[in-house]
């Protein structure tokens, strides 16, 4: 594979970070403030998609920036993998960067200045986190990212953040401490180098047991995939603005998650290794229990950003489901999923936020009859649900075929039975939102006053109709996808 | 029993500094009176510098001064014996020593004084009831 | 130049003494001439480390006298990177003290810039001097320097709390100076070379293990190893922040230093750890150390007694490093010596900037300080990650190298010690930043119009730069940690 040197991931990374000291000189002019997010944005998105067309040809982007110690290195790689993590990140930044205006000014926040900072360190951590050429680099911008979203999370400052920001640390930064420095140190103590190649960097140096240990205490460490039972910060995270419960919990933060256990599994230790170790079956087993018990919990929950929260928790267990199905059609569906949810869960949170704004209401017993007043709203909250629960006309779909596919493929039919419980049950607690919403009765009629037409403001709505229509769209267009995960795994 | 006491009577300089030394240590730690710590501090350093000079010493030796010396060419013709002569190394060492030790005696002095001066008291129970207090 | 390596020490030494008259004359002109000092120091001492990078160990005999009779300053990698580290943070310390000294101590600030300067002196010979004897000298030099410091500190406590820190370092330095007197007694010589040389035939002498463990323990207990460390804490949290800046990053630093001088270079690496065995039962130690520093850390209600056990758990990790017994958990030690003081210096910068505004700082007092003191909280933030151990700073760096020894030496409970005392110091840090953040709490749910704006009330501009500078360098520190591993440590060790 032809590698080229080049600087352009250093400078997609830096883009967002360069741009805080503007964004923190500007404070005082909040509209100039916004413009400045915008430019960093655009430019970021262009150097993203200048690399696409030299990863389409099968060629990689390479650059390393300090050498730690031999085989260690601080080091950028964009292959097809960290391409489409970089693709949908950096698009849905700009998204939700106009729908934070919206929500942020909509609620009259304090510390917009502080917010829109940290925001744009987040994303620097993620495209680093996509571009990490090795497991060093990867942990170096997990981390960052853990610590960069803390006073997002926190934002409000009140005793629920305090907590919640608490629990947040707890399961990430502990895990990630606990677990997965050690096991990272082990790999490079057993190999002597920690770059993600494509069949591993093992060669005979694991048994089964130090094998099954390792990969345990990766899956577990990387505790943003909210694999239970280090899943609880995430619906503890939702005391956080919507914009960043939207953008890092639907998209960079747990993504990040899912994408470093996705390089462990596929870089680090090799589809070959674990398929001779059967460890592919644990992880499944593992994914499968978080993947029943949170959709489980999802119907519970009555707060409609905690039912989402859930909903996350338990379709992050599928990209992982699929990427322990260690077969070509599983690692795919697995991998692509990482796009088709993003798009998909990012349209239900901004409606979730839009919905606050306009009324103020969180919970999902009051929403009856609200489609009549916020239709726009309503009606993406419909697609992002459909893209969720996987059916067409949406990209979820396209995921989840390949998903029972590769549980075929992989003569796991059993497991498939777990897809399609799951996603039974995401109907069950998705759909009934969107049926009392247009058909039940909304307050105003129980009091007979008129139902107008009162959406939230049109920073708001904009982007969630955007993000509707493009999980629209990946569902007829979904190649450019399966083509980077296709040469970026070798499939 | 006869090769213990011949092997003590052979080593009675290590003995006495460390008897020395020792009692040194109890002072520190164990007395009350801040000046009484500082004895035992004195104590203390004073068998590590007779250890030193012990060290120096050689039987049937005498003291490191060269006789007639200063009258130029017979300086240069007579021959020495180093082993009539105690090493002066060790003396030249503790000279530091002693310096040292003076000094440090007379920082800790000084902080006795200022510590008299605030509290009127030196001993150490009171001090810690005193602090605990405020 | 050949007299680099003695303009080191020598500089701040005059330096002390014109400032000390300067100070009868008139008090303001001790601190240009303590700068003046420091900086040429500095400068000779960046002289002296480009020459031993690129021509090897410096062997400068103090007035032309041969060793072994004559005191020699052997430099080589290992101290040309302590010296230049000593004196770099001494100046910039110096910078960033000018307007903490004018508040704490205003009235003897002359006598301050004069101690400060012999104390700077005695740190950088004990770093340069190739010599056993010259060596216990210059300890006593910096350790009294530092029982005056103590004292000019907190007006009440200070002079008990100095008294007790005069009684344990005086224990300390004589046992040094009594293991100094075996090894004499046995090799003849004081230098350090020359006893090397002369102690391969010798080492199943008796004489010799007292002398070691004497003079191991002696440097133990200056470098405040637990349970041998009870003086740390109160010393360093009632003298004046000047000096605790300085003083908590280089002094037990400087004893590690020299603990590894005497373990590679005078006893040698098979005499400890072929002969004695002994090195197990220290890595255990140091575990305990690392352990019993952090979790007395998370006790702490004052955040300058807080720090002072971290340095007790630091302490720890380079104890532990050094006693494994392999290249990596050296390397790990020696980067630790550069990565701490580096971290510690930063951490009593933005606590320094704390106290010059607040007064104390007792946890309660940091109400709503990130909002009053941003850059200052910035700084602290930045060296919080570092010392938990966050990429890319440098606390990760010389963690990882740690780390990966203990491993390779199946020491996993050190190992295990490092990963918890990790996860330690991170809830530790995190319940100061939640004071810092979340206090006074706000019931407006962060709304802009219901909380008032908090008005920005940070330290002086010297003291932010200062602060600032040291906080950036840990990331620099830690991205370059290839650089200095390749370029000072490797080639150090490969010699050994």
């Amino acid at each position: 594979m032809e590698t080229i040197i080049s600087i352009k991931p250093l400078l997609a990374v830096l883009v967002s970070l360069f741009v805080i000291p503007v964004l923190v000189s500007s404070s005082g002019k909040p509209n100039v403030r916004e413009s400045w997010i915008f430019v960093a944005g655009i430019i970021k998105l262009i150097l993203v998609l200048s690399m696409l067309p030299v990863i389409l040809e099968g060629k990689q982007i390479a650059l390393t920036l300090f050498e730690i110690a031999p085989g260690a290195t601080i080091a950028f790689r964009v292959d097809g993998l960290g391409m489409l993590f970089a693709i949908v990140a950096s698009s849905l930044y700009i998204v939700t960067s106009i729908y934070s205006i919206g929500y942020m000014r909509g609620l009259n926040e304090h510390g917009q200045t502080r917010f829109v900072c940290f925001f744009a360190l987040a994303i620097s951590a993620t495209i680093g986190a996509a571009f990490s050429a090795n497991l060093l680099t990867l942990y170096l911008f997990y981390e960052i990212l853990s610590l960069a979203t803390y006073p997002l999370v926190t934002h409000h400052q009140d005793a629920t953040s305090r907590i919640s920001g608490r629990r947040y640390l707890t399961f990430i930064l502990g895990t990630s401490i606990a677990l997965v420095l050690p096991a990272m140190i082990y790999c490079y103590h057993v190999t002597g180098t920690l770059e993600f190649s494509t069949a591993g960097i093992f060669t005979d140096q694991l048994s089964k047991p130090a094998a099954t240990v390792l990969l345990l205490m990766f899956v577990f460490g990387f505790a943003k995939a909210g694999i239970m039972p280090f899943h609880t910060w995430l619906p503890a995270a939702m005391v956080a603005p919507t914009p960043v419960s939207a953008l890092l919990h639907a998209v960079a933060v747990v993504k990040v998650g899912v994408f470093s256990i996705v390089r462990v599994v596929t870089g680090i230790f090799g589809v070959d290794l674990l398929a001779d170790f059967n460890l592919g079956i644990v992880v499944m087993s593992i994914a499968s229990f978080t993947i029943l018990v949170s959709s489980c919990i999802a119907l519970s929950q009555d707060e409609l950003k905690r039912r989402l929260a859930y909903s996350t928790i338990s379709q992050l267990s599928y990209i992982i489901f699929g990427v322990a199905l260690l077969s070509p059609q599983g690692l795919l569906g697995g991998v692509i999923h990482i796009a088709m949810h993003a798009f998909g869960k990012i349209t239900l949170f901004f409606c979730a936020g839009a919905i606050f704004v306009a009324t103020g209401k969180k919970y999902i017993s009051q929403m009856s009859g609200l489609g009549k007043k916020m239709p726009f709203t309503f009606a993406a909250f419909f697609i992002g649900a459909l893209g969720v629960i996987g059916l067409p006309p949406t990209g979820g779909f396209y995921s989840k075929w390949n998903l029972i596919l590769g549980t075929l493929e992989a003569d796991q039919a059993i497991f498939m039975f777990v897809l399609l419980l799951s996603s039974f049950l995401n109907a069950f607690y998705f759909l009934p939102i969107v049926y009392k919403g247009f058909f039940g009765k909304s307050e105003e009629e129980d009091n007979n006053i008129p139902v107008k037409i009162q959406e939230a403001n049109l920073c708001l709505v904009i982007p969630l109709i955007i993000t509707a229509i493009i999980s629209i769209v990946l569902f007829f267009y979904p190649t450019v996808f399966v083509n980077l995960i296709k040469i970026g795994l070798a499939l | 029993m006869e090769d213990l006491l011949a092997l003590i009577v052979a080593k009675y300089n290590y003995w006495l500094y460390v008897i020395l030394m020792m009692i040194g240590l109890y002072a520190m730690i164990a007395k009350n009176n801040l000046i009484k710590k500082l004895v035992g501090m004195n104590i203390f350093q004073t068998a590590i510098i007779l250890f030193y000079i012990s060290i120096g010493y050689k039987q049937d030796a005498t003291i490191p001064i060269i006789q007639n010396a200063h009258g130029g060419q017979d300086a240069h013709n007579a021959v020495i014996h180093a082993a009539d002569y105690i090493n002066p190394l060790p003396h030249v060492l503790m000279l530091t020593a002693i310096v040292v030790s003076v000094a440090t005696f007379g920082v800790a002095m000084a902080l006795a004084v200022r510590i008299y001066q605030r509290y009127q008291t030196l001993e150490e129970d009171e001090l810690r009831m005193r602090l605990s207090e405020e | 130049m050949d007299n680099y390596p003695a303009l080191i020490v020598v500089t701040p030494l005059l330096a002390a003494l014109l400032a000390g008259l300067a100070a009868w004359i008139e008090e303001r002109l001790s601190y240009p001439i303590a700068l003046i000092g420091l900086a040429i120091s500095m400068f000779s001492a960046f002289k002296v480390l480009m020459q031993v990078i690129s021509s090897g160990t410096i062997h400068y005999r103090m007035a032309g006298w041969a060793p072994p009779m004559g005191i020699e300053y052997s430099i080589d990698l290992l101290n040309a990177m302590v010296l230049m580290i000593v004196v770099s943070i001494a100046f910039f310390n110096l910078i960033a003290s000018y307007k903490s000294v004018d508040q704490e101590i205003n009235d003897r600030a002359g006598s301050f810039y004069t101690i400060y300067l012999l104390f700077v002196t005695g740190l950088l010979g004990v770093t340069a001097t190739g010599d056993l004897f010259n060596l216990y000298v210059l300890i006593e030099i910096t350790s009294l320097t530092s029982y005056a410091m103590v004292a000019l500190g907190d007006k009440d406590r200070g002079p008990l709390a100095s008294l007790n820190y005069v009684f344990i370092g005086v224990i300390g330095a004589s046992f040094y100076l009594l293991g100094v007197g075996y090894l004499y007694m046995q090799t003849g010589s004081l230098n350090m070379a020359d006893v090397a040389n002369i102690l391969p035939g010798l080492h199943g002498s008796s004489t010799i293990l007292t002398a070691f463990i004497l003079c191991m323990i002696g440097i133990w207990i200056k470098m405040a190893l637990f349970p041998m460390h009870v003086w740390l804490p109160n010393a360093y949290s009632y003298s004046p922040v000047a000096f605790a800046r300085i003083v908590a990053p280089l002094m037990t630093k400087v004893m590690v230093y020299v603990m590894i001088r005497l373990m590679i270079t005078v006893f040698g690496y098979d005499y400890i750890f072929e002969t004695l065995n002994i090195a197990d039962a220290v890595v255990w130690l140091a575990t305990l150390a690392v352990l019993a520093g952090a979790v007395m850390a998370l006790a702490q209600k004052n955040l300058k007694k807080m720090l002072t056990y971290i340095i007790v758990c630091e302490i720890g990790y380079m104890v532990g490093g050094a006693w494994i017994g392999n290249q990596l958990g050296m390397t790990g030690a020696i980067l630790h010596i550069l990565n701490d003081a580096l971290m510690t210096f930063a951490l009593f910068l933005a606590v320094g900037n704390m106290v010059y505004k607040l007064k104390t700082v007792d946890l309660i007092d940091l109400k709503g300080l990130f909002g009053k003191m941003p850059w200052t909280m910035a700084g602290f933030v930045l060296t919080a990650f570092s010392i938990i151990g966050v990429p890319p700073t440098c606390g990760f760096f010389s963690k990882w190298y740690l780390i990966l020894g203990a491993f390779e030496a199946g020491a996993y409970h050190f190992a295990a010690a490092l990963v918890i005392s990790s996860l330690i110091c991170a809830v530790l840090f995190f319940k100061v930043f939640e004071i810092c953040f979340f206090e006074p709490m706000s019931d407006g749910h962060g709304h802009a119009d219901l909380t008032p704006p908090v008005k920005i009330e940070e330290a002086p501009l010297s003291m932010l730069i200062v602060s600032g500078l040291v906080s950036l360098s840990l990331i620099v520190a830690g991205l370059y940690s290839g650089t200095i591993v390749n370029t000072v440590i490797l080639p150090f060790l490969k010699l050994q």
